[in-house]
């Protein structure tokens, strides 16, 4: 691990303006950051502790959403009245990510934050990786590229400087993308909201960066809209093994239904893309249809329209079409009845 | 820094720990004992030579820090980097907390931090500073336990189900399963109340004790036994 100089703040104006030093970054539940600094992939300058801001509350908003600060703890997150009640598809997807442990320290604003789990990213050994060395290549399109992108992602040959498959790990964002979740930011002079859909970038011709989020800007909070899926929601989860691993795919389906109408539905995908997947069209086409096997798997296709394969991936792309089925019709039938995955 | 290779305590304590155990009719424990004492004299063997800490290049700046670990407050000088593992294992001489991944994979370094399960080789010293740290060493409900009844009641289960076989995932299961119970006493769910629809008051079926329990790998594949203590300090059955 390289030298830093460590910091804490006590508020978020403190902590912008700590932060703003060039190489600093923030410190939050540190499971993914002092992670990454083991390797050096990560070398920060600065570390800015922002632990002890007061960033650890949820609240009800006025509109009957919340507001969830950015240091709220997953575990807390997940077991918090409002969410376990109103968005247990948010409860269900924390629930499923890493283990008590990892839950108990990341935070919020960290998950958000979180970089991607690609081998070639995370082993400073191989020379090509566009995220961490821009113009270097992608040495996961011609490499082991199981846990790899189907969708959205940028390949112009191994040796581009454009190309990156890589996916994002998170399976927090996967819901909080269906459930239309807004970030909010703060920056040495303003304040700014970010809706869920613009915050992940895919590679496009930049795979290094990531996020629309500034240098100089903190997350002080996530905001959800009022609830829809309260009592029909399903996070699907598809990995090697049944706990304390990351998706191969996953699904986050919410419905809101009148009768044995669907009235709105929200979907995302984790695991096939840099950020979580979202196809408007395909929630558009359920609305004031039947939850039925054919009308699942028609917003299924939609979603997966394009996707792209490689060596070790390719059934990803059949599982994905799968799990939105799955994942829909589990929810379709009341959020804690689904049958264990 | 104390010597990190020394395995082999005193004879004469040895001895009497022997004794003891034997007296407990507990030789499970007491074959352990005598495998880990062969093979820990054979590690140390194979082991001379390398480094033991990986310093990084530059002369790191040490700064005072003050780490309450078992309710006792210690004063320490440490670079910035230092984990909270590492302080606890190479500064403090705690060396029960133990280095599995050093990257949040396998949950060996488990430990307590104001009463909630952290993996402590994650988690930086200068940010755990103000904190209650407790570790396996802290929590026996004597500073020098004599028998079973000294013990926590998790560490006299897991000695009562034979929940290890090389002992070295051992700490980090304790302390995650102390938490994993308080956890569910204080209605925590887990991805298993939720499938199940269990969700009012989470059972510790053996279900969600796996479930609550997966964020602690154990290469000897122990589970059965880990599952039976933590099922059996659950109910309030347990020594």
């Amino acid at each position: 691990m390289n030298t830093f100089n460590y910091e804490r703040a006590t508020t978020p104006g403190q902590a912008v303006h700590a932060g703003a030093v060039r190489g600093a970054k923030f410190l939050a539940g540190g499971t993914n950051l002092v992670d990454l600094m083991k390797y050096r992939v990560e070398s920060p300058t600065v570390l800015v502790d922002i632990n002890h801001l007061d960033l650890t509350q949820v609240t009800q908003n006025a509109d009957g959403g919340v507001t969830i600060g950015a240091l709220v703890r997953n575990s807390d997150l997940a077991n918090h009245r409002a969410i376990k009640t109103q968005y247990p598809l948010l409860s269900q997807a924390l629930l499923s990510g890493a283990s008590p442990q990892l839950r108990n320290m990341a935070t919020t604003g960290g998950n958000l934050l979180q970089r991607t789990r690609c081998y070639y990213f995370t082993d400073v050994n191989f020379p090509a990786c566009n995220k961490r060395n821009p113009g270097s290549g992608c040495a996961a399109i011609k490499g082991y590229n199981r846990i790899h992108a189907i969708l959205g992602q940028t390949d112009k040959g191994a040796n581009s400087g454009e190309s990156c498959i890589a996916t994002h790990p998170s399976d927090m964002c996967v819901a909080m993308a269906a459930l239309g979740a807004k970030i909010e930011v703060e920056g040495p002079k303003y304040k700014r909201a970010i809706p869920f859909a613009e915050f992940h970038k895919l590679p496009g011709s930049t795979p290094w960066i990531e996020t629309d989020l500034r240098p100089d800007e903190l997350i002080v909070a996530v905001t959800l809209p009022p609830p829809k899926f309260a009592k029909n929601a399903y996070y699907l989860k598809v990995r090697d093994r049944n706990s304390y691993a990351f998706a191969l795919i996953s699904v986050a389906a919410g419905l809101e239904m009148d009768g044995n109408t669907i009235s709105s539905a929200g979907i995302a995908l984790g695991g096939v893309a840099l950020k979580p997947w979202r196809e408007r069209e395909a929630e558009k086409v359920l609305a004031g249809k039947a939850p039925t096997p054919e009308n699942f798997k028609q917003a299924a296709e939609i979603l997966l329209r394009g996707a792209k394969g490689y060596e070790h991936n390719t059934f990803k792309i059949e599982l994905a079409k799968q799990g939105v089925v799955r994942a829909l019709t589990l929810a379709s039938q009341g959020t804690t009845e689904g049958a264990q995955s | 820094m104390s010597e990190p290779l020394c395995t082999d305590p005193s004879n004469e304590d040895f001895e009497q720990e022997e004794h003891e155990l034997e007296k407990s009719g507990l030789y499970s424990e007491l074959t352990r004992r005598r495998f880990m004492k062969a093979a820990g004299a054979f590690s140390a063997a194979t082991a001379i030579g390398l480094p033991i800490v990986a310093w990084a290049e530059g002369a790191p700046e040490a700064r005072a820090i003050t780490l309450k670990v078992n309710g006792k407050p210690e004063v320490l000088s440490l670079d910035m980097r230092t984990t909270l593992l590492d302080a606890l294992r190479e500064h403090l001489d705690l060396t029960g907390t133990k280095k599995g991944c050093d990257h949040g994979q396998c949950g060996a370094c488990t430990v307590l931090v104001d009463g909630r399960r952290v993996n402590s080789c994650l988690t930086l010293a200068f940010a755990a500073e103000g904190s209650d740290i407790t570790t396996i060493e802290g929590l026996a409900k004597t500073s020098d336990p004599q028998d079973l009844s000294d013990l926590h009641p998790m560490q006299a289960a897991f000695l009562e189900h034979d929940g290890y076989q090389c002992g070295y995932c051992t700490p980090g299961q304790i302390c995650s399963a102390i938490a994993a119970i308080e956890e569910s006493k204080h209605g925590a769910l887990s991805i298993v109340s939720l499938h199940t629809g269990k969700t009012d008051k989470p059972e510790m079926t053996d279900d969600e004790i796996k479930e609550r329990m997966s964020g602690n790998i154990c290469r000897c594949g122990a589970y059965p036994n880990i599952v039976a203590a933590v099922r059996a300090v659950a109910r309030g059955v347990s020594a």
